[in-house]
């Protein structure tokens, strides 16, 4: 009877403590839905303490595809859309679900492969020759294939170089249908060309034998935007924290945390709000 | 709560007639034992007159009415006796609280009948650890306690060396004694001598024969009980 | 590799404060569903084991079948209820602790209510009869069984338990595996493995294991003690 008694005052305080965490969180804190690709990077590490610290609201970030993001978006089940598609969020906001789109930094895109290169495509700054070049070599490709921002970039790009990547499916044309991580997992592991956002790149350690073979197309870029949820949908939206947190993201200071943000000595993205 | 009256009363199962139109009246007084060989439906007998089952036909009265029956006023003993997982002397006092009966007062009662069965040494100790005659001793302990009008035992030595069984048997009469119907059965000739004061001989599920204990061993009326004496396999 | 590991030793030996904290969400979550589960399967076991009624092993054969529910279902399932788009959207629960200690008490309900039946049935088949002698109703004699199959029961509540840490697909639904909030052993592992860091996940796989060995050890012990002084 004893042994009950210790095990029943042991997890009565394990459920006092829960409460008590959960108590003190209960009233100030938002939702924010953003993707794996940022949160991966280590970007909400870095940049949410300094926003916390300031004006003591805790941000919980859900990271998912953007597809997902944007359907949490229109469920309510967020305060707050943070991805990068301009043109799903355009759509968003168009629809009602958004208030209003503001763009907040951008990063860029790349494309990795193995050192042995069998498409021949290192150094090349051109990216839609490169993917027209693994194609005709029928070099193996690892693709997300998940309705995220860096998917839906990747599909407009082997648009752009006139394949259609369907047609390999299956032999070289590989999709893992799971985020940025997992689907380097899967190429650094087969030793095949991955297209990935420098952040998550630059923050992955397993990478085998890849590395960046090809950078710096302009059709690289790849352009974040911050929404606030429109609490007209959903009245329950904490319409005033979240507007916060997209005013601060977009104001210098947000602007120069983001800047700051370093692995290494690569700085990861480049905050490009409007003045 | 007696007399208990069976009256032509029938227990089938599986299409078997088990027990087979049996009437008689069981009063107070004599250790009344049910004797026969095995398969003969001593067991379901006997749980039918405990009200463990129902007669598939006829009927069982006590004192004169169907719900004539109370259950705290009737204990049984099994052939295997059940205990829970705990000590000795709780088993004694969890019959004793179904009954009613006040937490101070159950465990004074619990103490003695320990006492008298001799387990008084052994009241703490976890009830199915004790060997098979202690365990026995204790659910006799335990339906003594219960101080019932009726008790039934389903041969309740059947599974246990003559040591035991002799301390069985005088703890049993020691019960009756003190004035409890003692309704006990057996397959057991020697026992049914030293225990029985009336027997009724069941053979296939028909009550055979019903005699004094005398009587019954010194000139058996029916074919079936004189083969059962003479030590002859019944049913050719 | 070997870098890796030697690199998870340091963090659990130096009681990394990360670590410490998402290990104990991940037993603050798993205890408390194991409790709901508990309250809730044990009596279903107990009504169900003594209880004779029309469909009984209709209903029997569903908790058998409900057992095996996959975690990611359950998520699911939750995830629809509090969304909110969903009809419990109001509560505002999603990717919160409790919602991770509604999903794993909905997946872990069905085993400790089916597991006791099991138990609480087979000591009714000995025990019926004495019982019913004794003048007990159906439902004391219940009472009775549940604390007559006490050991056993612990290994059931145990078993729970173990299946409820170790699942990783229901809290990483409803849970969102938010950093600091709801981030737990299972989906911690999953992330960090998914990034390619492995020292963390790695730390968290062997305390991982350590628990559910321990918790197997301790069920092993449990029935091994009981048999020997009880019976």
């Amino acid at each position: 009877m004893a042994m009950t008694r210790k095990l029943l005052s042991i997890f009565a305080f394990l459920l006092a403590a829960a409460s008590a965490s959960a108590a003190w969180a209960a009233d100030r804190f938002i939702t924010v839905a953003s993707t794996t690709s940022t949160e991966q990077s280590g970007l909400f590490k870095h940049l949410l303490p300094a926003f916390e610290k300031k004006t003591g609201i805790q941000v919980r970030v859900v990271a998912q595809g953007t597809g997902q993001a944007l359907d949490m978006g229109k469920r309510g089940d967020a305060d707050v859309v943070f991805v990068h598609d301009k043109v799903a969020e355009e759509k968003f906001v168009a629809d009602g679900f958004g208030v209003k789109r503001f763009e907040v930094m951008y990063n860029d895109f790349v494309l990795v492969g193995p050192k042995n290169d069998p498409a021949k495509v290192t150094g090349g700054k051109d990216i839609v020759a490169a993917f027209k070049k693994i194609q005709s070599a029928q070099a193996p490709f690892a693709s997300r294939g998940d309705k995220s921002g860096t998917h839906a970039a990747e599909l407009r790009l082997w648009k752009a170089a006139g394949v259609d990547p369907a047609a390999g499916k299956g032999s070289w044309y590989r999709e893992t249908g799971s985020g940025m991580g997992p689907t380097l997992n899967t190429a650094s592991s087969m030793n095949a060309y991955a297209f990935t956002d420098r952040g998550t790149w630059l923050s992955f350690k397993n990478r085998g034998d890849l590395t960046i073979v090809v950078e710096g197309d302009q059709r690289l870029f790849n352009q974040y935007g911050v929404m606030l949820v429109n609490p007209a949908k959903h009245p329950h939206v904490k319409k005033d924290l979240g507007q916060a947190f997209v005013d601060w993201v977009i104001s210098p200071e947000g602007q120069k945390a983001i800047a700051d943000y370093k692995i290494g000595n690569d700085q990861l993205f480049f905050p490009n709000a409007k003045k | 709560m007696l007399p208990l009256v069976l009256d032509g009363v029938c227990f089938a199962a599986g299409g078997r007639a088990i027990i087979d139109r049996v009437s008689c009246e069981i009063g107070n007084g004599p250790r009344t034992v049910i004797l026969g060989p095995n398969g003969a439906g001593k067991s379901v007998l006997m749980r039918l007159c405990h009200g463990l089952l129902q007669p598939t036909a006829g009927m069982i009265t006590w004192n004169g009415r169907k719900n004539g029956r109370r259950p705290h006023d009737q204990a049984m003993v099994f052939q295997r006796p059940v205990m829970l997982r705990r000590s000795a002397l709780a088993n004694i006092i969890y019959g004793l609280k179904l009954a009613g009966v006040s937490r101070t007062e159950c465990e004074l009662r619990a103490r003695d009948v320990l006492e008298v069965v001799g387990l008084a040494a052994l009241a703490d100790r976890p009830a199915r650890v004790l060997s098979g005659g202690e365990q026995q001793r204790l659910a006799l302990a335990r339906a003594w306690a219960l101080g019932p009008e009726v008790l039934f035992l389903d041969e309740p030595t059947a599974n246990l060396d003559p040591n035991s069984t002799r301390d069985i048997e005088s703890i049993i009469s020691a019960i009756h004694a003190t004035g409890t119907k003692i309704i006990m059965t057996t397959h057991n000739l020697g026992q049914a001598r030293r225990l029985g004061d009336e027997i009724l001989f069941l053979h296939d599920g028909r009550l055979v024969e019903r005699a004094l204990v005398g009587t019954f061993f010194a000139a058996p009326a029916s074919a079936e009980a004189a083969q059962f004496i003479k030590g002859e396999l019944p049913w050719q | 590799m070997l870098l890796a590991f030697s690199e998870a030793a340091r963090l659990i030996v130096g009681f990394d404060p990360e670590l410490v904290a998402i290990v104990v969400l991940s037993l603050q979550v798993s205890l408390s569903a194991v409790v709901i589960a508990t309250v809730v399967g044990l009596p279903i076991g107990a009504m169900l084991a003594v209880g004779r009624f029309p469909g009984r092993q209709a209903v029997i054969a569903l908790l058998n079948g409900l057992m095996g529910l996959p975690p990611v279902v359950v998520g699911l399932l939750i995830y629809l209820l509090l969304s909110r788009a969903g009809p419990l959207g109001a509560l505002g629960m999603l990717f919160t602790p409790a919602a991770m200690v509604i999903a794993q008490s909905v997946l872990i309900a069905p085993i400790v209510a089916a597991l006791s039946r099991q138990v609480i049935e087979d000591a009714w088949r000995e025990y019926e009869e004495q019982l019913r002698s004794l003048g007990a109703s159906l439902f004391s004699a219940a009472l009775t069984l549940l604390w007559d199959t006490r050991f056993s029961l612990v290994t059931v509540v145990l078993a729970g338990f173990g299946r409820a840490a170790a699942e990783v697909g229901a809290v990483m639904i409803v849970g969102g595996n938010i950093d600091g909030v709801t981030r737990v052993m299972t989906t911690t592992i999953a992330l960090e493995t998914s990034k390619g860091d492995l020292p963390l996940a790695l730390g968290l796989g062997i305390i991982l294991i350590g628990l559910v060995l321990v918790v197997n050890a301790a069920a092993h012990l449990v029935k091994e003690t009981a048999q020997r002084r009880y019976g």
